[in-house]
C-alpha cells in the first residue's frame, strides 16, 4: 500500500447528516482546514427524514416557557439516566442554536405574529410536569429535517467547507500512543483508497436501525461510526437504548410524526378505543414513546389489534380536516397515499412500533469528546476523536429520547464539538505520526473483503442478522430469547469473517460498500445484544418480561460495552447540574 | 402474473466498451412492489447492480432514474404506475454522464445549484430572537423549498440538455426563486444579475417536462415565470 494517497487537514469529519455538517460550518467559519467525508451526497443523510420539529424553549408559543422545564421533560423522559449536565447545555443553550438556525435561512412555519411555530410533542410539560401539555416543537410544516439538513448544508457552501462527497470511512488509524489521528476512506466513484490524516476526526455517523428487521431508518443508517470505535478498541455506552417510534407505517416501517398526535391525531384498536386514555391517563396520545410503543403491544397481544392479522393499531387524523392536514402534515398526507394506500383526510393510517432512534452510542462529554475508561475506570479523553449527533451519547436521550430532541442533540452538540475542536486546534495539538503498521492495521478489514473467494453473500447475512434483531431485541425483552440472540450472533460474526465480497471491481462499486457496512451492522448488533443482556431492569426503552421494574439501586448507570473482551460495566450518570438543582429520579408516569 | 420481465441499464467503465441492456426476471408474488423494491431484488441476484438509494421514502433524492421513459424516484414509484407491456425497462437519468449502470454523475447539476447562491443573505444585523415573517410570506415559500435535487426535473429538460454549463436548469432556477421569494433575503439585486444573460434563465422554453416529473409536485416553470417578470420589471 506504498501508493496510498495522503489528504491532510485539521479536522475531518465523518457523516453530512445535521450535526456533521453543523460541527463543519463551526470550523470552516474559523478558517480550520476541515472536510466532510460523506458516503452520500450530504443532503441524502438521515437527517432529511426528521418530520415534526426541533424542540427548544424559544418562548413562541408560550412566552413563559423555560428551558428548565425542557430540561426536566428531558431527564424525566429519559428515565434519569440522561446525564443532567449534558441535557442542562443542551436546552440552555439550545435557543441560541435554534435563532442561529432560523438567521441562516430555515424555513420555519409561523403564528401570526411572525415568531416560529411550535406544535406540542409528547412527553412535554409546564412547570416541572405539574403545568399540563407544553408546545415546545419548532416545526417547518411536517418536513422539519429536510428544512434544517440544507439549510445546513446551503450556508457550508457559503463558507467554503470541503466535501468529500461519495467517499466511505473503513476504520480509525490510532498512532502508538492510542491516539487517533485519522482514519482510511474509499473513494466510491474511483475505488481509491486513501489515508485521510488530521488532528480531529470527528464521527457524526448517525444511527444505525438497519441492525433491524423494520425500521423506520435510511438504508445507508449502518452505524459505520460505532462500528469503527468498536473496531479501535472504544467502549459504547447504553447501547442496549432502542427506541422503537409508535408510529411506523405498517408494513413499510415509513415514519409518521409523532406531530400528528401533537396536532390532535389519537391511536384507537380494533374498536375504536382511543387505548391510551387507559395507559396514560393524563397525556394520553403524548406520552412516552416508549410508554405507548408497549401500549401498543399490549393492545395486540390482548387481541385488539387491527387488520386481518390482528398486529397493528390505526391512527386517526381524519377528524383534524383537511385544511390543518395539508397545512402542517403535508408530507404524512403524501408518505400514507404513497405507502399506507389511505388517504388520512378520509381514513386512519396503520401503524406499528418500528425500530427508529439509538439512544446510546460513543460516550462523550459535552465537548464532543469521545470518553474511554483508564484500569481504574475513570474517564478518559480519547485524543483526536470526536463524535456528536446519533453516534455519539452525550447523554442526552438516557433511556428514551423525547421527539424533536434529536435535531435539537444535532445542532446544540455539532456546534459545541466545533468550538472546542477550534479551540483546542489554537492551543495547538502534536500526536504521532501513524507509523505503516498502524495504517496497516485499519487497512486488515478492506484486506479480507478484496481478498475474499467464496463464502456466504452479504445480502443473506444481513438478512439473517436482522431477524435475529428483530425477534430477540424488540420492544419486549426477556432473557432466554436475547441468549440465543447472542449466540447467533457469535456464530453470524463467523460466517461474515468468511463471506464473500463477488464484485472486486473499482468504480461506483456499492457491492464493496455493502459488505464495509455488513461488519458494522454487527458490531453494532453485537454491543447491543449484550449489553440488554445485563441490564437486568426494566427502564425506558429496554423492557424486559423477567424484570419488569426499574432498578434504581443497582441500574440507575450507564452501561459500557468493551469490544476487547465483550463486557459490560456500570458508568456514573451525571446528577449534578451547574445551574439548577438536580432532578431526583421519580416514578415515571405520564 | 407475478413474473416481472426487468430491462435495466448496464455499463460499468473498467469492463464494458459500450453500454448495454440486461434482462432479469423478477417473482413479484404478485405484490406490486417499488421500483427501488425490484432493483434490491435484482442487486441480491446481482451484486455489481450499481445505483443509489438512501431514505427509501422520497425525501432523500437519491434514486432518481428514467422508468419506462419517465424520470422519478425508484422509492416511491410502484411498478403498476410505469409497466409497459409487462415490461420494466430502467435506465439513468438522461444527459448526465453515466459513472456505472444507473449512478449518474452530477457534478453539472450541483454546480448550477451551487451558482444560484443558494443560501440566505442578509447584510443587517440579525436579532436576538428570529426574524420575524407573517405567515402569508412564509407561504410565498411553500412549493419552493421542499426540492430534494433529485434532477428528475433538470434531466427531463431539452435546454438543460444542450447547455447544461450555461441553462441553469430548473431545478435551480426553483432555488434561486425560493430565496427571491423569502422575505428575509435581501441580495434580489444581486441574485437577478447573475440571471440576467440569454442561457442562465432564457433558455428555459415553457416546455414544462420539469413539472410533469416532479416527484414531489413542484413546479420549477411557474417560479421561471415569476424571476421572468422579476427580471422585466427590474428593466422597466
Amino acid at each position: 500500500m506504498s501508493t496510498m494517497r495522503s489528504l491532510t487537514f485539521d479536522a475531518i469529519i465523518v457523516g453530512g447528516g445535521g450535526s456533521g455538517l453543523r460541527a463543519a460550518l463551526e470550523l470552516a467559519k474559523s478558517g480550520k482546514k476541515t472536510a466532510v467525508l460523506s458516503k452520500v451526497f450530504p443532503t441524502r443523510s438521515h437527517t432529511v427524514s426528521a418530520q415534526g420539529g426541533i424542540t427548544c424553549a424559544i418562548g413562541s408559543a408560550d412566552p413563559e416557557d423555560d428551558w428548565r422545564w425542557h430540561m426536566y421533560d428531558t431527564v424525566k423522559g429519559g428515565d434519569y439516566i440522561a446525564d443532567q449536565d449534558a441535557a442542562e447545555y443542551l436546552c440552555s443553550e439550545g435557543p441560541k442554536a435554534v435563532f442561529e438556525l432560523e438567521h441562516m435561512g430555515l424555513p420555519f412555519s409561523r403564528f401570526d405574529n411572525g415568531r416560529i411555530y411550535q406544535r406540542p410533542f409528547g412527553g412535554q410539560s409546564k412547570d416541572f410536569g405539574k403545568g399540563g401539555q407544553a408546545a415546545r416543537t419548532c416545526a417547518a410544516a411536517d418536513r422539519t429535517g429536510h428544512a434544517l439538513l440544507h439549510t445546513l448544508y446551503q450556508n457550508n457552501l457559503k463558507n467554503n467547507t470541503v466535501f468529500l462527497d461519495e467517499w466511505y470511512a473503513v476504520d480509525l488509524v490510532t498512532n502508538a500512543d492510542g491516539d487517533v489521528v485519522g482514519c482510511i476512506a474509499l473513494c466510491i466513484e474511483t475505488g481509491e483508497i486513501a489515508h485521510v490524516k488530521a488532528k480531529a476526526t470527528v464521527l457524526a455517523t448517525g444511527g444505525a436501525g438497519r441492525i433491524f428487521a423494520s425500521t423506520t431508518n435510511a438504508l445507508i443508517n449502518t452505524g459505520d461510526g460505532i462500528g469503527m470505535a468498536l473496531r479501535a478498541g472504544f467502549p459504547m455506552q447504553d447501547m442496549e437504548m432502542w427506541q422503537f417510534h409508535p408510529t411506523g407505517i405498517y408494513g413499510a416501517g415509513c415514519l409518521v410524526t409523532e406531530g400528528c398526535r401533537g396536532e390532535g391525531g389519537y391511536l384507537i384498536n380494533k374498536d375504536g378505543e382511543r387505548f391510551m386514555e387507559r395507559y396514560a391517563p393524563n397525556a394520553k396520545d403524548l406520552a412516552g414513546r416508549d410508554v405507548v410503543a408497549r401500549a401498543m403491544v399490549m393492545e395486540v397481544l390482548e387481541g385488539r389489534g387491527c387488520g386481518e392479522n390482528g398486529d397493528h393499531v390505526m391512527l386517526k387524523l381524519d377528524h383534524l380536516g383537511e385544511e390543518v392536514l395539508m397545512k402542517r402534515l403535508p408530507g404524512i398526507v403524501e408518505l400514507s397515499k404513497t405507502f399506507a394506500h389511505v388517504d388520512p383526510v378520509k381514513e386512519p393510517i396503520p401503524v406499528t412500533p418500528t425500530c427508529h432512534y439509538m439512544m446510546g452510542g460513543i460516550p462523550t462529554n459535552v465537548n464532543g469528546q469521545a470518553l474511554a475508561q483508564d484500569a481504574d475506570g475513570n474517564d478518559r479523553i480519547i485524543n483526536g476523536l470526536f463524535a456528536c449527533g446519533e453516534a455519539a451519547c452525550v447523554s442526552v436521550h438516557g433511556a428514551n429520547r423525547l421527539g424533536g430532541n434529536s435535531l435539537l442533540d444535532l445542532v446544540v452538540f455539532g456546534r459545541a464539538a466545533g468550538i472546542h475542536i477550534e479551540k483546542s486546534l489554537n492551543e495547538g495539538v502534536d500526536y504521532l505520526e501513524a507509523s505503516q503498521s498502524d495504517v496497516d492495521r485499519a487497512m486488515a478489514r478492506m484486506s479480507r473483503w478484496n481478498d475474499s473467494n467464496g463464502g456466504e453473500s452479504v445480502a443473506d447475512l444481513r438478512a439473517e442478522l436482522q431477524s435475529i434483531m428483530q425477534n430477540a431485541f424488540g420492544v419486549f425483552r426477556q432473557e432466554d430469547n436475547m441468549q440465543e440472540g447472542v449466540t447467533k450472533l457469535a456464530e453470524l460474526r463467523e460466517r461474515i469473517g468468511n463471506a464473500h465480497l463477488g464484485d472486486k471491481s473499482n468504480a461506483f462499486n456499492t457491492a464493496r460498500v455493502e459488505a464495509l457496512e455488513l461488519d458494522n451492522l454487527l458490531e453494532v448488533a453485537e454491543a447491543t445484544a449484550i449489553a440488554a443482556l445485563e441490564r437486568k431492569e426494566s427502564r425506558g426503552a429496554h423492557s424486559r418480561y423477567d424484570y419488569p421494574d426499574r432498578d434504581d439501586v443497582n441500574w440507575l448507570k450507564h452501561s459500557l460495552f468493551h469490544p476487547s473482551n465483550k463486557t459490560v460495566t456500570k458508568r456514573e450518570v451525571n446528577f449534578t447540574p451547574k445551574t439548577v438543582d438536580t432532578f431526583e429520579p421519580k416514578i415515571r408516569t405520564y | 402474473m407475478s413474473n416481472l420481465q426487468v430491462s435495466v441499464y448496464r455499463y460499468n467503465p473498467e469492463t464494458d466498451s459500450a453500454p448495454y441492456m440486461q434482462e432479469f426476471q423478477i417473482d413479484t408474488q404478485g405484490r406490486d412492489l417499488m421500483v427501488l423494491n425490484v432493483l434490491t431484488m435484482i442487486k441480491d441476484q446481482d451484486s455489481s447492480l450499481a445505483f443509489r438509494r438512501s431514505c427509501r421514502e422520497g425525501v432523500c433524492g437519491s434514486d432518481g432514474m428514467n422508468m419506462n421513459g419517465k424520470n422519478g424516484l425508484a422509492c416511491v414509484t410502484a411498478v403498476s404506475e410505469v409497466i409497459k407491456d409487462n415490461k420494466l425497462v430502467l435506465r439513468p437519468l438522461p444527459g448526465l454522464p453515466v459513472m456505472r449502470d444507473l449512478v449518474v454523475d452530477m457534478g453539472l447539476f450541483y454546480k448550477q445549484y451551487e451558482r444560484m447562491q443558494p443560501y440566505l443573505q442578509n447584510d443587517t444585523a440579525a436579532p436576538a430572537i428570529e426574524r420575524l415573517q407573517s405567515p402569508e410570506d412564509r407561504d410565498k415559500l411553500d412549493g419552493l423549498y421542499e426540492c430534494i435535487l433529485c434532477a428528475c426535473c433538470s434531466t427531463a429538460c431539452p435546454s438543460f440538455w444542450w447547455n447544461p454549463d450555461k441553462f441553469v436548469g430548473p431545478a435551480g432556477l426553483l432555488q434561486a426563486y425560493r430565496f427571491l421569494a423569502d422575505t428575509r433575503d435581501n441580495a434580489t439585486q444581486s441574485r437577478l444579475a447573475e440571471l440576467e444573460d440569454p442561457f442562465s434563465l432564457f433558455r428555459c422554453r415553457g416546455i414544462m417536462n420539469c413539472v410533469a416529473v416532479c416527484p414531489k409536485g413542484l413546479n420549477p416553470t411557474r417560479a421561471i415565470g415569476k424571476i421572468r417578470e422579476m427580471l422585466l420589471s427590474n428593466a422597466t
